[in-house]
């Protein structure tokens, strides 16, 4: 394979090692608040966001895996994000991407 | 953002098939990048989202596509971003931050070698206007939302604060943290990139069309 694409992939398999760097911070970035996070600063939940909420549930919020410990969790969630991004990214291109 | 889509998905398929294995890497990078979340004080976070490097390296058109499949996943799985947030914040992260970040990179980088060291300044500065400025538009969305939408009894349907937190909050959480990170990370890959293959950037003649061309020169 490629020297440069072999090096990013391996710099890319770091960045998903050092991924629950990210968890360090335990806020909610600026809008992206949960229902019960609005709840405890505002004292209610404004309608639309209540109503919205419900209507999709992923499947892994929040990067976690349930019962798994949240750091574990959050690589296993870089993993998957990468594989699948990846995955449907190097797809598309193999199929629509031709010289 | 779907005549966008079409668009971006339509000048995609003319970026070469050498392209395809780092598309699907930037896709990946940006869902990765956007896992890390810095603390700012005040109690929120952030992160920085790799759209400025993807736009210079492969291009703006082809960054609307790979941010976008990383957006997508994050809101679908992940349960991060939203799908009913899902159009604006393509727009945000995966339109404006590629396309603000390549035309800075472009402007500041002027007529300069293609490995020239003030690329690399270039780089990171676009790196840092672009997320910035993208995170200023995401805070007046958020403002406007406040002014547009209250239910019966005037309270907010969605967003619960004005312009005048908003804006300020968005830029000032960039200006001073993440947009650094961002920086940081555009900087350094393109540094990385152009010292080992130059060929690779958005705009550059491949070496191997190069090399034909020089063949196909009389000696």
């Amino acid at each position: 394979m490629d020297k440069l694409l072999r090096n990013l992939m391996i710099g890319l398999l770091a960045l998903v090692i050092l991924t629950p760097l990210g968890l360090l911070a335990s806020g909610t970035a600026f809008g992206e608040w949960g229902t019960d996070e609005i709840k405890d600063k505002l004292g209610f939940v404004p309608q639309g966001v209540e109503k919205l909420s419900s209507l999709w549930n992923a499947p892994l919020p929040d990067y976690s895996v349930p019962g798994i410990d949240p750091n574990i969790g959050y690589i296993i969630a870089a993993v998957l994000g990468v594989v699948i991004c990846g995955g449907v990214m190097y797809l598309a291109g193999k199929k629509y991407i031709r010289d | 953002m779907i005549p966008i889509w079409i668009y971006a998905g339509k000048k995609l398929s003319t970026l070469g098939s050498r392209k395809v294995p780092f598309l699907a890497l930037a896709a990946a990078f940006a869902f990765v990048i956007m896992m890390f979340n810095l603390p700012v004080p005040g109690g929120s976070t952030g992160h920085a989202v790799g759209g400025a490097i993807i736009g210079i390296v492969l291009g703006p058109w082809a960054a609307v596509i790979t941010i976008s499949v990383a957006l997508a996943l994050q809101a679908l799985m992940f349960g991060d971003g939203g799908i009913t947030t899902y159009a604006t914040n393509c727009f945000n992260m995966a339109v404006l931050i590629p396309f603000i970040g390549y035309y800075a990179y472009n402007f500041i980088s002027g007529k300069t070698e293609i490995t020239s060291s003030r690329r690399v300044i270039a780089a990171a500065i676009a790196g840092w206007v672009s997320l910035t400025a993208a995170a200023t538009w995401a805070g007046f969305i958020l403002g406007l939302q406040f002014i547009l939408y209250k239910d019966a009894n005037g309270l907010p349907l969605y967003m619960p604060y004005p312009l005048s937190v908003t804006v300020p909050a968005m830029f000032l959480e960039h200006a001073f943290a993440f947009s650094f990170l961002e920086a940081l990370v555009t900087g350094l890959i393109f540094a990385y990139l152009q010292r080992t293959d130059p060929s690779l950037f958005y705009g550059e003649k491949s070496e191997s069309k190069k090399s034909k061309t020089k063949k196909a020169a009389p000696v």
